[in-house]
């Protein structure tokens, strides 16, 4: 099989990107037969934003946060202040009312389109999460591996306190948690209503992961790798650490905000508790499977972990009967069992994960049938050293 | 805040604090050997909570402590040999990955196994007694636990300063290479930390679980980070630096929740973290080590 | 070694996937004509044990009127049970389940916080709501899609604090849980009314959700030495409540709303759950009711016959929430009878004139949706049982 390499992958990506237009489109057009794949679509495309945020810091510049749970709270309120319908905002906030400065903004905001609003409160909420980032990095980035893990960790709790004490009640409404937060749709007059549900997540995830792919692409992208193979060689090499590990730490708590205001968007209604330590977790499971230092093991592994998680996976949560013999294991909770083994055994024996730290590319794909076979035939003899390169 | 309020806080304070401390010993202990934090720790303090509960059920306590001990024990061990031995010479980020996900899998399997629902804990009945000491009134075990503690701490610190297995394990903190040079079984000081770690968070578990009763799968999560800030704040690798960041964060918890901030009972103690971290790396009462943070 | 590791991965992701399809594939086979109410209901988390017989008496219900006739067909009545795990969260997309698996009408839930959080769901998809126990006003207000067959937090707060008055207490103490729209609902609307009718207040304290540990804001409410403490919250935190109290030493008369009424409580907290009071919606033994007493004695019996169910339900007691589970249910029978079809926006209609006498008593929805009544209970536990106290009337 000979083919011009140079011309062809382009036209396969574009294609692929046409496919999976038209499959979002069709799917949008019928979301009401298709519920259960749009709604994992959409949360796998959000999941997918925090991923490849979280891998930017992890994998790229070798910075162990594990604060993500706590950016995307600081997003999915940011959002949800400001794109629950004004009219409706004093039965939210029944117990105290929202402090008088935030409904005169949003009184004043309402001259703006809904769509407007929306996409400024994801803004806006990206920047808040931006503003701390930088704050809190000055002095918790100058701790290593673990600590800053831990830092990073502490700081999401603390963010999830200040957020659900009464103190707060004027704001994020306590530990009361905020609904009547509008679901995805574009909003626009001349569209039949409801579009959007797909293409609005798909779109901001496709913006978001295409502004960090050049990111790590460009030469502070270079700078970030550099510090995570040596910090002391970087700094001798003229990179200023703290200035480009704050640079990483900031864009991806952005990211990671923006999408906690898309997962606002997508659950309706969020409270603190959304955003425990748990969460975090899931999205660590996704980017250690993906592979840490892959941008699309992480996109792929988002999918992948959440249609099985979700959907695939489900029946394993529900007593199964084969033959009129009920077999044992199966009950609620197994499912997250599997998962975790399935977590376990790609740290332990498949540490590289789904994609290690390469990228998809055509080439693989066209040529992984062959190499399979040939890895088959040939089997025996490669066995101990070969396959280091791969 | 009248004396006795005062006083009665200062109780509650000291005796979570007691139970902060046995656990703490696991995380600092770890991390002094293995420079790992084993986030699995608190669920193993957690698991150590459901196995009183079937022990209970079958036998009488004096029995079910030893049992659940040894059983906890077993456990820790078994998560050393089959999670983190194999990845002695990964980097460290992928030691702490593995041990996040240990934890995930031993809630979701609590879960599964005992449901999420809240267990009853059961009652041990001498430790429940109430005691009245004038216009203080407690059950045994709020007394108990401080007392406890700092016994179990004498009996460690002597096991660590004058044993020929202490100096083993002093040896591999201080340098692990050199000590494997000198002929220092590593596995078996490895494992024994574990052992102490382990022994340390099922009593822990049992003074704990004692005096609130009840057990979710995720009822050691918390409880752990606050118990890895005390090994930090006391001083990361030092026994007596735990104890003492154990009690300095049970005692500012319950003052915080009685003050009608409960909600922020949580962030201060990470909040402190933060700050020991910034302002003395090396804890309260640590040894100065370069290049650790 | 990586490589064969990889295929077991893709392998199982791969039957896994064919296990999906393939259970999907056999449901809604018979062409028989069915109508689906859905149940909303937490059968896990920290309100699961009440939200599980909340279902019970919502299953009874479906095992008495399995079918309805509407316009010579006979229509099988299906329940579609959702579990929302008493978390506000996980009860929106519970609701959305139950809103794309088409549901007629939906019952429930138990606890106001999941209730108030899917209302938003049923309104906006025009599927109308019955609630059992959501107590909490704001489930139906401003929501024209949502009934309830139960009082309202602001009667249930009045009705203890007469009670507490009326025992001789002067001085009272109220703990509620942060963040829970039924605790600190019915906290706030019992300390009014405490304070318009003359007692003082001496401790306000508040806790975390899955907090276990209270002895920290029991000292203070022992410091402030009140006769009476009133502490709506789950049945998860009741038991720990009650025996710290003890322990610390504190004597006063503990009371709570509606959730207590659950033996486990009693089984938890042991002795010390003596002289605890609280409010509910319904008593078994009384008999005045012949539908009550018909209820009780097939409710028993249903029990019986489901061992499972049975110890579920902790015993042979009839739970109020029971109750009212299954007068949500024939509320809705009721409507769908009269509005004809089994169309949500006829049925909704229908709800707002539809008159019951029920398990609970008599049934009409007024203008907000919420069934005007005028009666609680007051029970007590004594000799490790629920006992009857008195019957309170708020005009």
């Amino acid at each position: 099989m000979k083919l011009n390499n140079k011309k062809t992958y382009p036209m396969l990506s574009i294609a692929a990107l046409v496919v999976l237009a038209v499959l979002l489109i069709l799917l949008e057009i019928n979301k009401n037969t298709f519920g259960m794949a749009v709604s994992i679509l959409q949360k796998s495309a959000i999941l997918a934003i925090v991923a490849v945020s979280m891998n930017l810091l992890n994998g790229f510049t070798g910075l162990f946060s594990l604060g993500q749970a706590g950016f995307m709270a600081i997003g999915a309120y940011v959002t949800a202040i400001f794109s629950i319908p004004t009219e409706t905002i004093d039965s939210v906030y029944y117990t105290g009312g929202l402090a008088p400065w935030l409904k005169a903004m949003k009184v004043g905001l309402d001259v703006l389109p809904g769509f407007l609003q929306i996409s400024l409160g994801i803004l806006a909420g990206g920047l808040v999460a931006a503003v701390f980032a930088a704050l809190i990095g000055i002095p918790v980035l100058r701790l290593k591996s673990d600590y800053l893990a831990i830092a990073t960790l502490g700081f999401s709790e603390i963010i999830r306190a200040i957020i659900s004490s009464p103190q707060m009640d004027k704001i994020t409404n306590g530990s009361y948690g905020l609904k009547n937060i509008p679901g995805f749709a574009l909003g626009l007059d001349f569209l039949p209503a409801g579009i959007g549900t797909l293409l609005v997540p798909f779109s901001v995830a496709g913006l978001c992961i295409g502004f960090m792919v050049l990111v790590i692409r460009s030469s502070y992208g270079r700078a970030f790798m550099a510090i995570r193979e040596d910090g002391v060689a970087a700094e001798a090499m003229g990179i200023n650490l703290l200035k480009h590990k704050e640079i990483s730490f900031i864009i991806s708590s952005f990211f990671t905000a923006v999408a906690g205001g898309l997962l606002a968007m997508f659950m309706r209604s969020i409270e603190a508790r959304t955003f425990q330590i748990t969460l975090t977790y899931d999205i660590l499971l996704i980017v250690v499977i993906g592979g840490l230092g892959s941008i699309t093991g992480s996109i792929l592994s988002a999918f992948l972990v959440t249609a099985a998680k979700e959907w695939w996976l489900r029946f394993f949560d529900t007593p199964l009967v084969i033959g009129g013999v009920t077999i044992p294991l199966f009950r609620t909770g197994f499912r997250m069992v599997i998962f975790s083994l399935l977590l376990m055994l790609v740290v332990l024996f498949f540490r590289r994960g789904l994609m290690g730290n390469r990228e998809f590319a055509w080439a693989d794909l066209l040529s992984w049938p062959r190499n399979l076979s040939k890895k088959a035939s040939s089997g025996p003899k490669t066995g101990k050293g070969g396959k280091k390169n791969d | 805040m009248s004396l006795t309020t005062f006083i009665q806080h200062i109780l509650t304070g000291v005796s979570l604090g007691g139970a902060y401390a046995l656990i703490a010993i696991g995380y600092t202990l770890v991390y002094g050997i293995l420079l790992l934090i084993n986030f699995a720790h608190s669920d193993i303090f957690m698991m150590a909570g459901y196995f009183m509960i079937f022990a209970m059920a079958t036998m009488p306590w004096p029995i079910a402590i030893p049992v659940v001990i040894v059983a906890t024990v077993i456990l820790g061990v078994l998560i050393e040999k089959a999670a983190y031995k194999p990845l002695r010479s990964a980097p460290r980020m992928s030691i702490m990955i593995s041990s996040i996900g240990v934890s995930y899998l031993l809630q979701n399997l609590a879960t599964y196994l005992f449901s999420a629902l809240p267990k009853g804990y059961p009652t041990i009945a001498p430790l429940k007694k109430v005691f009245q000491l004038g216009p203080v009134s407690a059950s045994l075990v709020t007394f108990l636990t401080p007392v406890l503690t700092l016994i179990l701490v004498f009996i460690l610190m002597y096991l660590i300063n004058h044993t020929k297995l202490g100096m083993a394990m002093r040896a591999v903190s201080k340098d692990y290479d050199t000590s494997k040079l000198m002929g220092i079984k590593i596995n078996q000081i490895i494992s024994l930390t574990f052992v102490i770690g382990s022994t340390m968070a099922a009593i822990g578990s049992i003074l704990y679980f004692t005096d609130r009763m009840s057990v979710t799968p995720f009822s050691g999560t918390l409880p752990g980070l606050k118990c890895f800030v005390a090994a930090v704040l006391g001083g990361i690798g030092s026994v007596p630096g735990a104890v003492l960041g154990g009690f300095i964060i049970g005692i500012s918890e319950t003052f915080l929740t009685a003050l009608g901030y409960s909600t922020y009972s949580d962030a201060f103690t990470f909040m402190l973290l933060i700050l020991i971290l910034i302002f003395r790396p090396t804890g309260l009462i640590g040894e100065t080590v370069t290049d650790k943070v | 070694m990586k490589k064969s590791l990889a295929l077991l991965l893709v392998l199982t992701l791969m039957l896994a996937l064919l296990a999906g399809c393939a259970s999907t594939g056999n449901a809604g086979a018979s062409d028989e004509k069915v109508i689906k109410i859905g149940v909303f209901e937490p059968v896990t988390g920290e309100n699961g044990g009440g939200g599980f017989q909340e279902v019970l008496g919502m299953r009874y219900a479906n095992t008495k009127v399995p079918t309805v006739d509407l316009g010579g067909v006979t229509y099988k009545i299906e329940l579609v049970e959702v579990d929302n795990k008493s978390d506000k969260t996980e009860a929106v997309t519970a609701a959305q389940s139950l809103m794309s698996s088409k549901v007629a009408v939906v019952l429930g839930s138990y606890g106001s916080g999941v209730s108030i959080a899917a209302g938003e769901i049923f309104k906006e998809n025009k599927i109308p709501a019955i609630g059992a126990s959501c107590t909490n006003p704001q489930v139906t207000l401003g929501n024209d899609y949502y009934f309830r067959v139960c009082f309202l937090d602001p009667f249930q707060g009045t009705v203890m604090a007469n009670f507490a008055l009326e025992s001789g207490a002067k001085n009272a103490a109220v703990i509620t849980q942060l963040g829970d729209d039924y605790s600190s609902g019915l906290g706030n609307f019992f300390l009014k009314a405490y304070e318009e009718k003359g007692g003082t207040i001496v401790a306000q304290e508040q806790f975390q959700t899955n907090q276990t540990d209270f002895k920290a804001i029991l000292t203070n409410v022992k410091a402030a030495n009140p006769d009476f403490i009133f502490a709506p919250s789950s049945i998860a935190t009741a038991p720990l409540l009650i025996k710290q109290a003890r322990e610390l030493g504190i004597t006063a008369t503990i009371a709570a709303g509606d959730t207590w009424e659950n033996t486990s409580i009693i089984d938890n907290a042991g002795a010390d759950a003596e002289g605890v009071v609280l409010s509910t919606f319904f008593d078994e033994n009384d008999t005045a009711n012949p539908v009550a007493a018909e209820f009780v004695k097939g409710f028993k019996e249903y029990l019986k016959a489901n061992p499972d169910s049975l110890s579920k339900n902790g015993g042979e007691g009839v739970a109020a929430v029971s109750a009212l589970g299954y007068d949500a249910y024939m509320s809705a029978i009721e409507a769908i009878k009269a509005a004809g079809k089994a169309d949500p926006e006829a049925i909704r209609e229908a709800l707002t004139k539809v008159t019951y006498t029920g398990v609970t008593g008599s049934i009409a929805f007024d203008e907000n949706g919420d069934a005007k009544k005028d009666m609680a209970y007051i029970k007590t536990i004594k000799d490790g049982k629920f006992q009857f106290l008195k019957t309170v009337k708020v005009g």
